[in-house]
């Protein structure tokens, strides 16, 4: 490896570096505040030396990972989302007595895994990156020990997760049998010559879309993502509803491209059913929710799913698509995510809707934000949420997938329903009952938590109203991955 | 740049109202007022300066225009324009925005600053609507009017305002998005023909394309109007959201909400596609006459007065669906003079029925009746609009509806024969709206003080307009005649074009 190698490589370095640094710290110096500095410095400086690397960029390094300008953007992306669950973790847990240090470094070795897949050219990089996050996550889920939910939620993800790695694995060992090589870049050069795909190499694709589809909880794989989206504490869930999923996307959609997998029609196909029953899964599912986490979670199902149509408008229009609904989607998630976590302390999530009740007048700010995000998820115009959807829907009508696109339509109505069931449930009258032994102190909002859903409000907004330079970063990153 | 103000304005406004909230109610109110009267001067100035550009032949020549690159990557531009048609929309968006305020000056006590916001920002999102001619633009303030009336009715509305505000949102949100699609559809024909993609009005005007496709994308279009205008039997939503709706977001509604619809369907869904509307219009013009029968029957069922007038604007709205799809010069301006003139009358219809239920807490007809001996200037008032809304000469309503029969007249006698029935129909549900509440004898001894001067002011100015617009119409006619025109004339090309 060369010096240009280390440089290309220094965002995952300096990820890796503050996960010691913190779990050294956590060693030596208990100290909550100062972890949590220290890590946002991590990911700060993680992302700053995107710059850096976007200098060497694109560039193989090892046979492992690929450092272009698409690993720089997905990186950026995931490191961003880091930052934003960091600061919302330390408002969570200062709710919460006992050892939280050891949550920070998790948080990095995760972080460091989403980044390796976002960058992997190579299955056992693939694979590599994916234990690194969802071994990390099986803890993360489960930290609040003193509650049984998190605890089961870890359980429950620890044992299907496993399963799904076992099939993930399994395929990959069918494509290594088939064409004798792991890298992406050879399978893709073998296959060039032949019009469909040999069918052991379909039946390993199809393998390793079932893994995948269980990290995305896409339907009929998403059986755990309601209760893990439950039991989690609340800035875990927002980690995983974005950052576990965005790699993956990142991952799924490089592979696809470079190997050309929609020539296959029966993998087409296969996709397209699974599109559609995760966005009619998804939102009729969540239309019978009452309880907040778990309708964010059907919901996001189905925007999993919606995600997928674009995926599946071939042509670089998809490319760009997926990406920016993926980035909208990161941050009306995170927003959503995030106010659910200032309301919420370890042990006593704001999870029931009846926690929102008349919250506009109580609390109008928070209200506000997460009126503003639901209204992105529903794809109403002024927020980023609406312009993906554009994107989503101009790929689509480009590809003329009609059908697709009607069913998108279908569900972003039905979509409409529970959104505004929620924003009326906040916009109602009547005083929310304080329940016992509940301080307004306790539910004080930190200046750094409002600082992030400030933020995150501005990126929904800009990305609403001028898109432009967003669109022009991912078609620059969109057109060296076509090249590659 | 005016154009952009009218619309900055309102949004500021709005947001300035929603901040200065907690130092008081009255502030919301003077801000909102005070904003809409700048704009209202603001208009008066465009039409005074632009006057003698209205006569003459301008064709694709706006009278104000302004357009900038907003996204790229599809050929989407911010590009406001005006012309003597959005002009006229753009006049009657301000008017009945400023009496929609005046009216909720008591009725509302509680989050006013809010309130004001949203109010605000619909009138916003509507001189958008009215002033975009860029596709995805005018999508976007299509949509902008949507979020802050949801608010509206959800909020401050009466007992079943939920239920109202949800159905209102998903009917109309269901019908954007299908306009949504063919948008796209229509931008990437017209890509794959000339390699520009594109969302400007002017440059997709004249794209030709499959008649099927055609066809399809039409409805796409109309789908989203024919929800907002509304015809039968996309007019679930209007009954149960005009109900609860309160006073000033019924005023908005009916006055102009309903509008962009029709206004949706003249600029864009005919001139678009041509040939398909053409060979639509018989279906269109079918629709418009059972709305107006329909709505006359249904209005002359109910008991609550607010009910009674919301079902009166499907029946008025037909001849305007019915006028739009004749689509020659005298049905057009007969369009465009009934929207106008049934903004005013509804308006303050709605206007008179809110200040009603606010003194006597119901809007149930079988409780009233004898109000006249106590509130002597309702009675009168509300008989005059009543009167202007059944269409008897020298009302604008009168010269729409007359218009509009006598254009389809050309195009389908026997439509046009039923359609007048409509005229016969209103009669009866507005003179009967008279004699149940006011004439009579008193059902329950209500006591009651009678219209304020505030209110005596505005309905003056609204009644200053419904016979200015019934006895002098010219100026209306001339402002919208020459945009007609040429929305007509280009229509005429294309569809020789294509059928050759």
């Amino acid at each position: 490896m060369t010096l240009e190698d280390f440089i290309a490589l220094l965002p995952l370095l300096v990820t890796a570096l503050s996960s010691l640094v913190v779990l050294l710290l956590a060693a030596f110096h208990r100290d909550h505040a100062l972890v949590a500095v220290v890590t946002s410095l991590g990911l700060t400086v993680a992302f700053l030396t995107l710059l850096v690397a976007a200098g060497v960029a694109p560039r193989p390094v090892t046979p492992l990972l690929i450092m272009d300008s698409y690993a720089l953007f997905y990186a950026g992306l995931i490191l961003v989302a880091s930052l934003a669950v960091t600061i919302l973790s330390y408002g969570y847990l200062e709710k919460q007595e006992g050892q939280r240090e050891e949550f920070y470094a998790l948080l990095l070795f995760a972080t460091l895994g989403a980044m390796t897949l976002a960058a992997a050219s190579h299955f056992a990089s693939f694979f590599l990156g994916l234990e690194l996050l969802s071994v990390s996550l099986y803890v993360l889920i489960a930290y609040i020990r003193t509650d049984g939910r998190p605890l089961e939620a870890g359980i429950k993800y620890l044992i299907l997760s496993g399963t799904s790695s076992a099939f993930l694995l399994f395929g990959m060992a069918l494509i290594y049998f088939q064409s004798g090589t792991m890298e992406f870049a050879r399978t893709a050069a073998l296959l060039a010559g032949s019009v469909e795909f040999p069918s052991t190499f379909l039946v390993g694709l199809v393998m390793i879309m079932t893994g995948v589809g269980f990290k995305l909880a896409v339907v009929p794989f998403h059986m755990w993502a309601p209760d893990v989206y439950q039991g989690a504490p609340a800035p875990v869930t927002a980690f995983v509803a974005t950052v576990s999923k965005g790699a993956m996307v990142a991952l799924l959609l490089r592979y696809f491209v470079e190997i050309a997998a929609f020539r296959s029609e029966m993998l087409w196909w296969a996709m397209a059913g699974i599109a559609t029953l995760s966005m009619f899964a998804g939102n009729l599912l969540a239309l019978l929710q009452s309880n907040i986490k778990r309708l964010l979670a059907y919901s996001s199902i189905a925007h999993l799913g919606y995600l997928l149509v674009a995926f599946l408008a071939a042509g670089p229009l998809a490319v760009e698509a997926v990406t920016f609904y993926l980035t909208a989607y990161f941050i009306t998630t995170l927003g959503a995510f995030g106010v659910v976590s200032v309301l919420s302390k370890p042990g006593d999530e704001a999870e029931a809707i009846d926690d929102y009740r008349s919250l506009f007048w109580t609390r109008p700010w928070v209200a506000g934000v997460f009126t503003v995000m639901l209204l992105s998820l529903a794809g109403i115009p002024l927020t980023a949420g609406f312009v993906g959807k554009f994107y989503v829907i101009a790929a689509g009508v480009d590809s003329s997938l009609w059908v697709l696109i009607v069913l998108l339509v279908v569900n972003s109505v039905i979509g409409l329903f529970y959104y505004l069931r929620v924003i009326v449930i906040m916009a109602a009258d009547g005083r929310r009952d304080v329940r016992p032994g509940e301080t307004t102190q306790a539910l004080q909002v930190s200046y750094a938590d409002g600082l992030v859903l400030a933020a995150l409000s501005g990126c929904l907004f800009w990305l609403g109203l001028y898109p432009a330079p967003l669109i022009r970063l991912i078609q620059t990153m969109q057109k060296g991955l076509i090249g590659t | 740049m005016i154009l952009v103000w009218l619309i900055v304005l309102l949004l500021v406004a709005g947001l300035v109202a929603w901040l200065l909230d907690r130092h008081g109610s009255q502030w919301p109110r003077w801000i909102a007022l005070g904003a809409l009267a700048i704009d209202l001067i603001l208009a008066l100035i465009l039409w005074a300066e632009r006057e003698a550009h209205l006569s003459i032949s301008n064709q694709g020549v706006w009278l104000a225009d302004l357009s900038a690159p907003w996204i790229p990557r599809f050929g989407i531009t911010f590009h406001l324009a005006l012309d003597g048609l959005s002009l006229l929309l753009v006049l009657l968006t301000i008017f009945l925005g400023i009496t929609a305020v005046v009216a909720s000056w008591t009725e509302i006590r509680e989050r006013t600053g809010f309130f004001y916001f949203n109010l605000l920002w619909v009138l916003a999102g509507v001189l958008g609507v009215f002033l975009a001619m860029d596709l995805f633009l005018f999508f976007v303030f299509w949509e902008v009017m949507l979020v802050p009336m949801y608010f509206l009715i959800s909020v401050w509305g009466h007992e079943h305002r939920v239920y109202a505000a949800v159905k209102f949102f998903l009917f109309t949100q269901a019908g954007s998005l299908l306009m949504l699609i063919a948008m796209l559809g229509l931008t990437f024909i017209h890509a794959q023909q000339t390699g520009v993609v594109t969302f400007d009005y002017q440059q997709l005007l004249g794209t030709t394309m499959d008649q099927t496709v055609a066809l399809w994308l039409m409805l796409g279009f109309f789908a989203a109007f024919a929800v907002k205008l509304p015809a039968v039997p996309f007019h679930a939503w209007l009954p149960d959201a005009h109900t609860e709706a309160p006073t000033g977001g019924s005023v908005i509604l009916a006055g102009l909400l309903l509008k962009t619809g029709a206004y949706g369907l003249i600029r864009f869904a005919v001139p678009l596609f041509p040939a398909a509307a053409q060979a639509f219009a018989p279906v269109a013009m079918a629709l418009g006459v059972v709305g107006i029968l329909y709505g006359a029957l249904l209005a002359f069922a109910q008991t609550d007065l607010k009910r009674l007038v919301a079902y009166s604007s499907v029946s008025h709205l037909g001849f305007v669906l019915l006028g739009i799809f004749s689509w020659n010069a005298i049905a057009l301006e007969g369009a465009v003079m009934q929207m106008l003139a049934h903004g005013i009358t509804t308006g303050a219809l709605f206007i008179l029925v809110g200040a009603l239920q606010e003194r006597l807490g119901t809007r149930d007809m079988r409780r009233m009746g004898g109000l006249w001996a106590i509130l002597p200037r309702f009675g009168a008032i509300t008989l005059v609009f009543a009167i202007a809304s059944l269409g008897l000469p020298g009302s604008g309503n009168f010269i729409g509806e007359f218009l509009v029969l006598l254009g389809s007249y050309r195009v389908n006698v026997l439509m046009t024969l039923f359609a007048a029935l409509g005229l016969v129909a209103a009669v009866i549900y507005s003179l009967a709206l008279i004699q149940r509440t006011f004439h009579g004898s008193a059902n329950e001894s209500w006591t009651a003080p009678d219209l304020s001067t505030r209110y005596l002011v505005t309905l003056s100015a609204m009644i200053a307009v419904q016979v200015w617009l019934g006895l002098y119409p010219q100026p209306v006619l001339d402002a919208a005649g020459q945009t007609l025109q040429n929305l007509r004339g280009f229509g005429e090309v294309i569809a020789v074009v294509s059928k050759g």
